[in-house]
């Protein structure tokens, strides 16, 4: 049984968290993520959600202080942004390598300068080193679902690692959408107490965060790799476990969306990925083999699973709302970097969209096939990297 | 009884770990603990406390103990007070052991946030005036004309010319219901100190004088000595504040001049070089007369 309602995709947010039941809330206010705390500090204020919430003095300390009720074994949950993300990076480090399962909903906005408070992937992109676990979504009734898993994937055995939900600043967190709600008992018997491992316990003193010398710390940091490379399926399965309960099913890892005989197969992450659906329906219906490949979970990076997506098309448009400076986008060096020496690979052409909230539009996405085309048609790469509806009046 | 277990059993904070000959923060530490008795759980920063007594495979600690980051050990401390909270578990108490440059300088931050909430956590600063985890650099604990290795005396220079952070003044300044300061050089009224801290709630701050061979260049076996010399120069005011108002004070019974101090250890040396450094003598005994002054540390006769 569950209860739809029209929210603001802030508010699903924090009713998603409330129903976790977590017993540590932090956080620091930071457009456009201040409505998500202050709905959870309204559940708090008028009774109706019971756990401690420590209004910290910046982003550093909401990550530290998650990341110390953690140790001592509590769910526990924070909220960032852009510049507050970034703040909290070292902290976010540290906690995957003390494998401290929190979860944090990361609202994409721009980083400065110029300074902005618009929508793009800069943020958590940058984050994506961390070996915390990253999730990209495209609806409000994602986020929900989403951040439901995110507590159970985080906190299994084998992964132990913080997640991170992102979410699209603005579109998402400040829309209102339909969202259907898990019941409470739903929620409780898909997503038992935490149990931690390892914590800090007076009866079974242990010593967490030890000093490592050169004979250990390899093997710290591929632990977390293994643990990563195990989430893969583990995510899948909570997924499906998930989609039997609510009867919603976002996808696993990614969502293939009519890539069945596709040439051209456009990837893309966040809420731009709505407008590209509708825009893979209308290339369809004019008769052009477009296809999409919706990447939900970035960290672990899915390669098989968008192998086996995009397999037999020629062409790949990576689209993105993030760049690494001196190089290219993040996530067609990834997608690249894995199909480097396959003989069947497609061609990737990464293109870069959306940054500060440049709106991406079933004409970006035109422009972005239509380069595709030319590519499929010629069989030659684009110079890259390809940076679109960028004005030529601005550059002079 | 296993090897761990005996460990634990004789103290809290066991031997055998990596600290320098005649380190005041080991021995600060393991008095702390003496008085806390083990229903604490421990956040200590990066910094020398931390390096010596974790290292992979070995701890030191017969508590709860975990290291995150240099500069969160207030933030981290308040989450697992949250949590002990939100678990019911009144009994178990939450200490920060931090140095003196996570406290005054990169930490500073978080400790303000972590007073002003109120959190309920016995901050205590082992003061060694300097970053000597990493070879003795200028902190803002760093006393005056003391030469550190990023702020060193040399032909055109004396060392730091600024006044040390007074950072009991400004925890007392955030309400905080305890601030005291301690020295190793008296190890029960610094377990006295930390036994009383341990009655009251809220944020409570204890900062210890913990002499530093390897970083203030005097031998080992002085450690007690130098701390001694410290406050009876005027130096290192000894004091408990409660509620803003100064309730006990280490008076001195016979003042002795900032030089004895300065002359024991290393990095006044420059001081003493040439007559350059007697101006600034004189500055440091006005410092420590001031200190002598404001904190009231004379012992008086009862006939004045």
């Amino acid at each position: 049984m569950s209860h739809i309602q029209v929210v603001e995709g802030s508010e699903a947010v924090a009713l998603a968290v409330k129903a976790c039941r977590p017993q540590v809330i932090s956080a620091y206010p930071i457009s456009p993520q201040t409505h998500i705390v202050e709905w959870l500090a309204k559940m708090i204020a008028d009774g109706e959600l019971e756990t401690e919430y420590i209004r910290v003095e910046s982003e550093f300390s909401a990550a530290s202080a998650i990341s110390g009720a953690s140790a001592t074994a509590s769910r526990s949950y924070t909220a960032s942004s852009s510049q507050g993300l970034l703040l909290m990076t070292e902290v976010l480090y540290a906690s995957a390598g003390l494998r401290l399962p929190f979860v944090i909903t990361g609202v994409n906005r721009a980083l400065s300068a110029p300074i902005s408070i618009q929508v793009d992937h800069q943020d958590t992109i940058s984050l994506r080193d961390s070996g915390v676990i990253q999730f990209y979504v495209e609806s409000s009734q994602e986020v929900y679902d989403t951040h439901i898993a995110a507590f159970k994937i985080a906190e299994d055995h084998g992964i132990l690692l913080p997640v991170m939900v992102c979410m699209d600043g603005w579109i998402l967190t400040h829309s209102y959408e339909q969202v259907s709600f898990m019941e409470q008992e739903e929620v409780d018997s898909f997503l038992p107490p935490f149990q931690p491992v390892n914590f800090l316990d007076v009866n079974d003193p242990k010593t967490l965060g030890s000093y490592a010398e050169d004979d250990v710390l390899m093997e710290f940091k591929y632990a977390i790799h293994e643990a990563m490379q195990y989430a893969k399926g583990r995510i899948k399965e909570i997924f499906s476990e998930l989609a039997m309960v609510t009867g919603r099913d976002h996808g696993g890892l990614i969502e293939a969306y009519r890539t069945e005989g596709a040439e051209i197969i456009l990837t893309a992450m966040g809420s731009m990925v709505g407008t590209v659906k509708v825009a893979v329906d209308e290339f369809r219906s004019e008769g052009k083999k477009v296809g999409l490949v919706k990447i939900r979970c970035y960290r672990p990076f899915p390669f098989e699973d968008i192998w086996n997506a995009i397999r037999g098309a020629k062409v790949v448009a990576v689209m993105e709302a993030d760049f690494s400076m001196g190089s290219e986008g993040a996530v067609g060096m990834d997608l690249k970097a894995k199909l480097c020496g396959r003989p069947d690979a497609p061609l990737v052409i990464d293109f870069i969209t959306g940054l500060g909230g440049r709106e991406v539009n079933k004409g970006t996405i035109a422009v972005i096939v239509q380069k595709a085309e030319e590519v499929l048609n010629s069989g030659l790469p684009l110079p890259e990297p390809c940076w679109v509806d960028l004005n030529p009046a601005i550059l002079q | 009884m296993s090897i761990p277990q005996i460990a634990r059993h004789e103290a809290l904070f066991t031997s055998g770990h990596r600290a320098c000959h005649g380190c005041g923060i080991a021995l600060a530490v393991r008095h702390i603990l003496k008085a806390t008795g083990k229903n604490v759980i421990v956040v200590t920063p990066t910094g020398c406390l931390e390096t010596f007594s974790s290292p992979y495979g070995y701890s030191s600690w017969g508590v709860p103990w975990i290291h995150h980051l240099f500069e969160n050990g207030p933030s981290v401390a308040s989450g697992v007070a949250a949590a002990l909270k939100a678990q019911k578990q009144d009994s178990v108490r939450v200490l920060v052991i931090a140095g003196d440059g996570s406290t005054f300088d990169i930490g500073f931050g978080a400790i303000s946030g972590m007073l002003e909430r109120g959190d309920d956590v016995l901050y205590i600063c082992t003061d060694n005036g300097a970053y000597m985890n990493t070879g003795g650099q200028r902190s803002g604990a760093s006393p005056t004309y003391s030469s550190t290795t990023t702020d060193p005396a040399g032909k055109e220079s004396l060392g730091k010319t600024q006044m040390m952070k007074d950072l009991p003044a400004i925890v007392a300044a955030h309400g905080a219901p305890y601030v005291a300061t301690a020295s190793v050089a008296f190890l029960k009224d610094l377990q006295k100190k930390v036994k009383k801290a341990m009655k009251s709630r809220g944020p409570r701050y204890l900062q210890i004088d913990t002499p530093c061979p390897s970083g203030w260049g005097f031998p080992p076996e002085r450690t007690l000595e130098i701390g001694r010399i410290g406050i009876d120069c005027g130096l290192v005011p000894i004091f408990e504040m409660e509620n803003g108002k100064i309730t006990s004070i280490r008076k001195i019974k016979k003042k002795i001049p900032v030089t004895d101090y300065l002359k024991a250890q290393a990095r006044f040396r420059h001081l003493f070089a040439d007559k350059r450094g007697q101006a600034e003598i004189a500055n440091i005994q006005a410092i420590a007369d001031r200190s002598i002054e404001n904190y009231d540390l004379i012992r008086r006769s009862s006939k004045e």
